[in-house]
């Protein structure tokens, strides 16, 4: 049974609330009838009991007459729940050993027209309070300290704003980056709606002040992949690849690159043009040091007939002697209290809409692969020609928009929301670059909702003749003679099916979680919504926290958004972590969950209960049995309710607490 | 020829199956220094006695009776209160005494309409004059009384006073044995207890327990009879009902070692008020669904609710006095 | 005891978050609503156990009514399925034991005080009109 190891000595108070109760009830009787429950010692009632008279009234009724547990009859305890433990802790009694009764919004103010029957339910609301008291228990909120330092996965925009925003407020921070080089995808656009502004030209100040940064560690080319412990106190273990290229020594001059003899398609042209086995991303590259990709080198790939490895012409001609076969992959373990997951997204895959024909025609192209044809360090030098030989100028180009977004078929709901604008963006661009040529846009509906977004699409329409058809693609065939996709559309606004035959055709695809947000999210368990992308904690009032204390999200991890948001939402992130870390302590909850091992058979039911993932079912003294993490534990009481055999409790809420409760209020 | 110095045993069964007195004679070579011990003075499958040798002992002289079976006609209620009477210590044997078993499952109906069922209307029944059980007959021979049907079936702890519960259906020869031992140590635990068995659920010693995965989340029920389980894998995992969680252990798992799911026939852990109640928290606990709709599925592929979850527990039921009746 | 007389006992189940915050604003409204109800407070509904609401039952309740905050609104992100999820399998019991109309789940959001009430009113009526006590139905039907 609950309870301190004394006899319970139990104070009531009986608050009038000015006419707010005695008004309806009788609190003379009232307290008359509490005077005679079960180890009361003393009972009370006062004009206002949260005014300072009535508080010190408790305070010096504890002391003199050595109460043990306070019971107040009053108001909501949502209201006053906090003041009166305020007054048991200023007696030195444990907060904890409060019992409030409602018996006003639940009682008087409820019952106005019938005082007797208030009455009656007021005397069994205390009576049961006094049973609750009885079996009450002091509870300890513990202060557990917090490791100041913070992990950023991810080095795109969103991560680089993280970083830099807890570093500058003197955060020891990490910044985990999967690929050989931080930028993510704003490095690989040519420039950004609505200004126009060159996307790599604002980028990479920013990578460098992150680079240079002295709170910053970074770590490319690295991969979380492990990560234990709580808020506070996470144990990180990060895998770093290997280069093969010595980061101390590289001077980045590119001699190995002219002389290797592999490639590979090259992931930051979209897949558009080729590099090499031993490359740099681009030349703007934080580090700006090269790496070795092993699947395409042939050191790695092709040995002669000896077992020999028949290249090794880059180790041979680096000036640097950068190069080295032997890397290894090391693992670096890391203490942080907090974590940002910013790991981005990923385009929608076009091969999953056959209709579109992508693939099937080298016309057929994606927004991004049109972005890098756009962009001077692309495949053509910012020239806009036909893939794949890079010969014809296009002088119609018709951009379908919503392929994989709002779109049942292949299970995408959602609206993408930049690809209304990034469209009207590469439409001006191809317009400025090829004036005589035609631009189409086949949409649903044209989203332009942010600052100058508007404006920018009227610009497109108005000033550069972009022509908007609405309407969705019927039919999209090759034609057989001149092999150029001819596409078919039912123009709502007009009634007409118009026929295009187009030089190529720009698919919009949406953004799609990437396959690292995935990872990660099963890793830290922080879930999915059911659009694919990370769940916040509230979908209004929490937009970067998750269920997972500690565990922050931005950027397009958490949904597709633009740059702006996505900055945006990284210093929310930052933030947020920087309440925990700022701090320097969590507290746990007094109500937490707790086991009695003796009992606990180890099933295991409750930890598949909750929400928090904050019990684990371990081997003690050669049993499985279940195990609180108090830190990670809210309260909420639902493995308790589950618990088969009774071992798993919640303290303040305890069967033991509860059924007298239920059982009083059942017979009164 | 009793002796002074052996410890008096009596057994009774009221309505049993039989297989408790077969747990005891399952006790094997144990069996014979369990009788070496005792001094048997009562046990109608196996021994001669009558209940007139019962009443004509002292009070308070029998050591220990161990009465298996649910209280379900007068004569059992008559037979068992004698044995309170006589004995120092009462032992309910069996899942039928201790908490009702199966058949207390009876009592969701009423009781003229299982008297109704049984002998007019079932399928098999042959019933000419429509004659139902008579508890007073008047024969040419002589008037025949004949024990009454009572309205409910009753735990043994409904009706007398119990001192000690061994639990099973039957109780495994090794917790029958242990219980026993408990019994003539002269070391007897505090009153109420529960002998023999564990004081925690069979997940503890089951060992397939430690192959459940992380979080248990089911999103269909499996019948035992239409699923054949993995028998390396926890059967809760795979969907089948095993009430292993929220039942005693100390039966050793036997029957997941046939690869059937727990019953729940070891009855309830010592906190627990409503082994029904805490069955079906725990497994409405374990679905994977988040919507209403998909909830209600899932719980629908839950076949007999009530015979699922109060097999052999409904006499003690926390509603057990508040049940509607069915009629037919 | 005339059913006419019959004031039925209603435990209601509220957690901290919504569902009492509802009864508190009709507290603050100044909502009328019949006093048959007496309110026992959680931090989740998920606390509510089938035991304590057949110990209710068993006690002299006459009528069980289990409170929470709206699907995809719970402050713990999912305890209110679980709530919902057994008192489905509670209700599919009570219901073959003849006793469905004795319990209740009902979601309240914290604005939705006079709805609570209003919800009282006639859960208090039907209470009265359709069910007797279970102990009443008992000495009714005899042995």
């Amino acid at each position: 049974m609950g309870g301190l190891s004394d006899q319970p000595r139990i104070g009531v108070y009986i608050c009038h609330c000015g006419t707010n109760i005695a008004g309806v009830v009788n609190v003379e009787e009232l307290t008359k009838f509490a005077s005679g429950l079960p180890n009361v010692v003393i009972a009370k009632n006062y004009q206002f009991m949260c005014s300072k008279p009535g508080q010190e009234m408790i305070i010096e009724d504890i002391k003199q007459h050595k109460l043990n547990r306070v019971v107040v009859a009053a108001c909501s305890p949502r209201m006053h729940e906090p003041t009166f433990r305020k007054s048991l802790q200023s007696a030195g009694l444990n907060p904890y050993l409060l019992e409030m009764v409602n018996i006003r919004e639940h009682c008087t103010w409820v019952h106005e027209h019938e005082p007797d029957k208030a009455l009656e339910k007021s005397k069994a609301l205390v009576a049961a309070a006094v049973v609750r008291a009885n079996n009450l228990e002091p509870l300890e909120e513990k202060e557990l300290p917090v490791v100041k330092s913070a992990l950023v996965i991810g080095g795109g925009v969103a991560g680089l704003f993280a970083a830099l925003t807890l570093a500058n407020a003197g955060v020891k921070t990490y910044l985990v980056e999967s690929s050989p080089t931080i930028g993510g995808k704003m490095a690989m656009l040519d420039k950004t709606f609505p200004t126009l502004d060159c996307s790599k030209c604002i980028l990479t100040p920013i990578m460098n002040e992150v680079a240079n940064h002295p709170n910053i560690e970074l770590l490319t080319y690295a991969e979380v992949v492990d990560v234990q412990g709580s808020v506070g106190d996470f144990r990180v273990k990060v895998l770093l690849k290997p280069r093969y290229v010595d980061p101390a020594k590289c001077k980045a001059c590119g001699d190995c690159a002219k002389k290797c003899p592999a490639s590979a398609p090259n992931e930051f042209d979209a897949g558009l043009s080729k590099r090499k086995a031993i490359y740099i991303t681009f030349p703007q590259a934080v580090p700006t040091v090269y790496t070795i990709d092993p699947k395409a080198c042939l050191y790695f790939t092709k040995r002669d007939r000896m077992g020999r490895p028949i290249c090794g012409v880059c180790q041979k001609i680096c000036p640097a002697q950068a190069v080295d076969f032997n890397m290894q992959p090391k693992t670096v373990e890391i203490n942080v209290g907090a974590i940002i997951i910013a790991t981005g997204f990923e385009t929608f895959d076009p091969r999953l809409k056959k209709e579109y024909k992508y693939g099937v025609s080298p016309r057929i192209i994606t927004s991004l692969e049109f972005e890098r044809i756009l962009c001077a360090t692309g495949p053509t030098g910012g020239k806009v020609l036909c893939p794949p030989d890079w010969k014809e100028v296009p002088k119609r180009v018709v951009f379908i928009q919503c392929v994989g977004s709002r779109d049942l078929t292949v299970d995408v709901p959602y609206c993408s929301k930049v690809c209304c604008m990034y469209t009207a963006k590469q439409a001006i661009l191809y317009k400025e670059r090829v004036p005589d040529g035609e631009a189409y846009v086949i949409y649903i509906d044209v989203r332009a909702a942010g600052k100058g977004f508007e404006e920018f699409y009227r610009r497109a329409v108005e000033e550069f003749n972009v022509i908007y058809i609405k309407g969705r693609v019927g039919e999209l065939v090759i034609d057989p003679e001149t092999n150029k996709p001819i596409i078919r559309v039912e123009d709502v606004l007009t009634g007409g099916i118009v026929e295009l035959e187009a030089d190529l055709v720009v698919l919009a695809v949406g953004l799609r979680p990437s396959p690292s947000t995935l990872k990660i999210a099963e890793l830290l368990k922080v879930s999915r919504s059911p659009d694919g992308f990370l769940q916040e904690l509230h979908a209004k009032l929490y937009p970067v926290q998750t269920a997972v204390d500690g565990v922050l999200i931005c950027g397009c991890a958490q949904g597709p958004k633009d740059i702006p948001d996505s900055i945006a939402q990284a210093k929310a992130a930052a933030s947020a972590a920087l309440e925990i870390l700022a701090q320097g302590f969590v507290r746990t909850i007094g109500h937490v969950a707790s086991v009695d091992k003796e009992l606990c058979s180890g099933c295991g039911i409750c930890a598949s209960v909750c929400p928090y993932d904050a019990i684990a079912i371990k081997v003690e003294n050669g049993r499985r049995v279940a195990s609180v993490e108090d830190v990670k534990c809210k309260g909420c009481g639902s493995c308790a309710a589950a618990c088969p055999s009774g071992a798993m409790q919640q303290k303040h809420f305890k069967d033991a607490q509860l059924m007298p409760v239920v059982k009083t209020l059942a017979r009164m | 020829m009793t002796s002074p110095t052996k410890v008096k045993v009596a057994f009774y069964w009221n309505a049993s199956c039989g297989g408790c007195e077969e747990a005891i004679v399952d006790l094997g070579e144990d069996l014979f220094k369990v009788l070496e011990a005792v001094d048997i003075v009562f046990w109608p499958v196996a021994f001669d006695f009558k209940i007139e040798d019962v009443e004509k002992l002292p009070d308070g002289s029998i050591d220990v009776a161990i009465i298996n079976g649910g209280i379900r006609f007068s004569e059992h209620e008559k037979v068992v209160k004698l044995l309170r009477k006589k004995s120092k210590i009462v032992v309910a044997y069996g899942s039928c005494a201790c908490e009702g078993c199966i058949p207390s499952l009876a009592n969701l109906w009423s009781k003229s309409s299982i008297m109704d069922y049984v002998y007019l209307k079932a399928p098999s029944v042959v019933n000419e004059g429509n004659v139902l059980p008579m508890e007073h007959v008047r024969t040419d021979a002589g008037d025949l009384e004949l024990p009454a049907f009572l309205d409910t079936l009753k735990t043994l702890d409904q009706v007398i006073d119990v001192d000690y519960y061994v639990p099973g259906c039957p109780p495994t020869p090794k917790v029958t044995l242990k219980a026993i031992e408990t019994l003539l140590s002269g070391n007897l635990p505090p009153k109420g207890e529960v002998l023999g068995a564990s004081k925690r659920a069979l997940c503890e010693t089951c060992h397939l327990n430690e192959t459940k995965p992380e979080k248990l989340a089911i999103s269909e029920f499996k019948r035992p009879h239409l699923f054949i389980p993995d028998p390396k894998k926890c059967f809760l995992a795979q969907g089948l009902l095993c009430m292993g969680p929220v039942t005693r252990g100390g039966c050793e798992a036997v029957c997941i070692k046939a690869n059937m799911p727990c019953s729940g026939c070891f009855g309830p852990l010592d906190n627990v008020l409503d082994f029904g109640a805490r069955a079906l928290s725990f497994i409405a606990s374990i679905i994977d669904q988040k919507d209403e709709e998909g909830i209600k599925r899932t719980l629908g592929s839950i076949a007999d609710l009530v015979g699922q979850v109060y097999k052999f527990s409904l006499a003690k039921s926390l509603l057990k006095d508040s049940i509607k009746r069915k009629e037919g | 005891m005339s059913k006419s007389d019959f004031e039925p006992k209603i435990i209601v189940f509220a957690c901290n978050w919504c569902s009492y915050a509802a009864m508190d604003l009709a507290g603050t409204s100044r909502t009328q609503y019949p006093h048959n109800v007496r309110i026992v407070r959680l931090m989740c509904s998920s606390r509510v156990t089938p035991e304590m609401v057949l110990t209710a039952l068993a006690e002299g309740a006459d009528a069980v009514l289990i409170t929470g905050c709206h699907p995809g609104d719970c402050h713990y992100l999912v305890g209110n399925y679980k709530t919902l999820a057994r008192y489905v399998l509670l209700k599919k019991v009570l219901d073959e034991l003849g006793l469905g109309d004795k319990v209740r789940l009902e979601w309240f959001s914290a604005g939705e005080g006079e709805r609570f009430a209003q919800y009282i009113r006639s859960f208090v009526e039907e209470v009265k009109k359709g069910a007797v006590s279970p102990k009443m139905s008992m000495s009714e039907e005899g042995v």
